[in-house]
């Protein structure tokens, strides 16, 4: 696994030991499969996660209490090459209701060989999120994990 | 505190945030960016000065020009945070992956 930074924008890639086809739908429907469930901005706990398979849909976390939090829009979705989602989780942990102060994740899979996948990762327009950037700074040790506290707060 | 509000007003303007998703690509002198954008010269000094006291851009001089770039330390945090963030996502999907699918339940 290997890590570019660039000014506003992050990659990340890692190779996997499966057929892109198979690669492609783990990241996609097998979300929940792998995603730290810890990783959500829901009051309640997560109950699951649904990676709806089309340009348009959303990545919807749904919790126990059955609240939903549709935290990315699919923008591109062309299996099992390539799909694309927005981050709409601004720097207080909410949700962003504003397209232009959202940054953008694609994905993109690569057979290397017959059983192995090459999966490359950025996460871009990073300066969108512009308005916080100290406070996430002071919040990085915190971040999600922060909601994961005030959610075992609140069923104390 | 103070630098979020100004940050958030600086990238509210279109204009601005062209100019400094352009920096980011590369630092460029006030003439390269007048050229490369629908925006007068004196409008583009305007700008960086806004961006410059947002804490979103920095100057240097090169010889007779000053070159912008987008300030490293402002952007810094966030994109360690996503780094990090990824790395840890992508090699729990790099295990996940390498098994049969498993429905989340």
């Amino acid at each position: 696994m290997t890590t570019q930074l660039h000014a506003t924008s992050v990659t990340t890639a890692v190779d996997v030991q499966a057929p892109v086809e198979h690669a492609f739908r783990v990241f996609t429907e097998g979300i929940g499969s792998w995603w730290n469930p810890e990783h959500h901005i829901l009051q309640a706990e997560l109950a699951e996660m649904v990676f709806e398979p089309h340009v348009g849909g959303h990545i919807i976390d749904r919790g126990t209490d059955g609240s939903e939090c549709r935290w990315a829009r699919v923008l591109a979705y062309d299996p099992p090459r390539r799909v694309c989602f927005s981050w709409d989780i601004n720097l207080h942990w909410q949700l962003e209701p504003d397209p232009a102060k959202t940054s953008e994740v694609e994905v993109t899979f690569t057979a290397e060989e017959p059983s192995r996948t090459r999966v490359v990762l950025t996460h871009r327009h990073l300066e969108r999120h512009g308005q916080g950037w100290e406070q996430m700074r002071d919040a990085v040790s915190s971040g999600w994990s922060l909601a994961r506290f005030a959610e075992v707060a609140a069923h104390r | 505190m103070t630098n979020h509000t100004a940050a958030l007003t600086a990238l509210a303007d279109p204009t601005r945030r062209a100019i400094f998703e352009r920096l980011a690509r590369s630092p460029s002198p006030v003439g390269e960016l007048a050229r490369d954008l629908p925006v007068s010269r004196p409008a583009v000094s305007q700008h960086l000065k806004v961006l410059k006291s947002a804490g979103l851009v920095t100057d240097h001089p090169v010889g007779t020009r000053r070159i912008y770039s987008v300030d490293p330390a402002g952007l810094a945090a966030i994109r360690d945070y996503f780094d990090q963030f990824w790395q840890q996502s992508l090699a729990r999907f790099g295990s996940a992956a390498s098994q049969p699918i498993q429905e989340e339940t």
